[in-house]
């Protein structure tokens, strides 16, 4: 191999090397619980999108941009925006047209999913170096927990430190990113330590600073207190997390129930759920899967039963070849409606028998629409989606039923994963159902190779 | 004299050699005019992001013409910040 520096970090080569320093940096806390004596750090791309854009394009980097969605498929909306356009107050989530308004020589560029994956995979082959137990939140955020190579960053909380130095420097020097992380040894106060200090910063919380910079915080700034419960908080005078976290457990779930006894462990620094440990590779869907779903907004608002049975089947192709990788059928469908006038709701079917196979979730799901919309050409639809839940494993024995022809379903099912193997081979369009074509804009979207998946919520089981 | 306005992400031609650890080792880079670049040395080859045009990979540090240089492998294809002077030729 080339030469090649044993560590990335030259400011902790030289405190390791420096036999003061080592015995300096032994554990600090050694009568804390062992769960506090866990050092886990949360680290955060900042401005991930719009940081990855501007990085790729140089000449970007000392204007205002915004990472949005395609205008003309109508899903204009800013994902994202760089530390100046911040400055101009725009903010994440409002139409392109608006940030233009607050922001006329602003850049907006149209978002590249698949190198921003290629990004964070980049950043989480780096945060492997360190630990087994990476847990990604998100994209562009992940909990590590180092307890376990402390020892070889000279032990104790002060290992944190350097492990999250050494990140950060990494993430500068191999990605061109930069990140902010939080340390501390529980998950929420990492997380909250990430947040802290934007962007490039490392904020170390431990048990000795953890009331003056946390407890001091708006209680908004707790993960899991959005703006209802910062409302409902304040209504009882609680403000701040330090509020929080001294409350009476008896008022905190009278005001807010199962959760609210939950958010007093957080804000006591009391959080004991593990990092989990996921596979590498597969990365964001290593979790139990509960349900596998699609939705779109069309580019055209829907009018008329071909042009909704069309969508309808799209979407389902995708949910049915998605389960089928997944080795696993659906028991329940759920349809999404979304109206022209952005009215909503979802209804759901049970199947007769759990099923991978795209023409039963399609039927189902068209089914649903069918039963609760007037299909006729008054009624116009703006975005569709299909969900296939109640899960059970392919293999797993089931009841079948005495009117349905199971040799033609297997054969059916034969059938499926044959289209697959072709799709694998030539790609998602090489066959297509007839109904599918009736609108060409539509019929071009590869529905399964867009799908991304967005960040797990912290509380899944 | 010459004078620096800026560098600009160029991707070049590499011939390379991969050895039995499937380790690959550049040997000479071509210029798009045709010119070739023999790499008498790689003094080091690490991940890292080409900040001044963009663009991340295995980066090599290469001795050419005994000048050091640095060569970038963004997998499949290489590139090297290629300096652009105000009033002279493509220089690596």
């Amino acid at each position: 191999m080339y030469p090649r520096p044993l560590f990335q970090n030259k400011a902790l080569q030289d405190q390791l090397t420096e036999p003061a320093a080592q015995h300096e940096c032994k554990v600090n806390h050694p009568a804390l619980p062992s769960f506090q004596q866990r050092i886990i750090l949360h680290v955060d791309l900042n401005c991930f999108y719009a940081q990855a854009e501007c990085f790729r394009r140089p000449e970007l980097r000392d204007k205002p941009v915004v990472v949005g969605g395609d205008e003309e498929a109508r899903h204009g909306i800013v994902l994202a925006k760089n530390m100046i356009a911040k400055g101009f107050g725009i903010k994440t989530g409002e139409a392109l047209w608006q940030a233009r308004q607050k922001c006329p020589g602003l850049v907006s560029v149209r978002a590249d999913y698949r190198h921003y994956q290629r990004i964070a995979q980049a950043a989480r082959a780096i945060y492997y170096d360190y630990s087994d137990r990476v847990e990604p939140f998100g994209l562009d955020e992940c909990w590590i927990d180092v307890t376990g190579s402390a020892e070889l960053f000279g032990g104790g909380q002060r290992a944190g430190r350097f492990i999250a130095e050494e990140i950060s420097e990494r993430s500068k020097s191999e990605l061109g990113m930069s990140v902010s992380v939080g340390v501390s040894w529980n998950k929420v106060f990492a997380k909250f330590g990430s947040d802290y200090k934007k962007p490039d910063g490392i904020t170390h919380i431990t048990p000795d600073n953890y009331q003056d910079l946390v407890w001091a915080a708006p209680a908004s700034e707790l993960l899991y207190i959005g703006p209802a419960t910062t409302r409902k908080l304040a209504d009882a005078g609680i403000f701040s997390i330090g509020d929080v976290a001294g409350a009476s457990a008896k008022l905190m779930r009278g005001k807010l129930g199962k959760i609210g006894a939950m958010l007093q462990v957080f804000a006591r620094g009391e959080d004991a759920s593990l990092v989990r440990v996921m596979d590498q590779d597969k990365r964001d869907v290593s979790y139990g899967i509960k349900s596998i779903g699609n939705s779109m907004t069309a580019p055209h608002d829907l009018r008329g039963e071909a042009d909704v049975k069309a969508l309808v089947y799209l979407l389902s192709e995708s949910v049915a070849q998605r389960l089928r990788e997944s080795r696993l059928k659906a028991q329940t469908i759920t349809a999404y409606i979304r109206h022209a006038d952005l009215h909503s709701y979802h209804r759901q079917k049970q199947l007769l028998l759990p099923s991978f196979l795209t023409g039963e979730i399609a039927a189902a799901a068209y089914d649903i629409v069918c039963e609760n919309e007037d299909l006729s050409r008054e009624t116009s639809f703006r975005s569709l989606g299909v969900r296939a839940s109640n899960l059970i494993s392919m293999w797993d024995p089931t009841q079948t039923n005495l009117f349905v022809a199971e040799p033609a379903r297997i054969a059916y099912e034969d059938l499926e994963f044959s289209i697959d193997d072709l799709r694998r081979r030539y790609g998602n369009k090489v066959v297509m159902r007839g109904c599918e074509l009736h609108s060409s804009r539509m019929s071009r979207k590869d529905i399964k190779a867009d799908n991304t998946i967005h960040p797990v919520g912290f509380l899944r089981s | 004299m010459k004078g620096t306005n800026h560098r600009q992400k160029s991707y070049v031609e590499v011939i390379t050699r991969t050895d039995c650890e499937g380790i690959v080792h550049p040997l000479e880079v071509i210029w798009d005019d045709g010119r070739h670049f023999e790499i008498s040395r790689v003094l080091e080859c690490r991940q890292a992001a080409a900040l001044k045009v963009g663009g991340r990979g295995l980066r090599y540090l290469v001795d050419v013409c005994g000048k050091e240089t640095y060569l970038f492998f963004e997998d499949p294809r290489w590139f090297v910040e290629e300096i652009i002077y105000s009033n002279a030729a493509h220089t690596l």
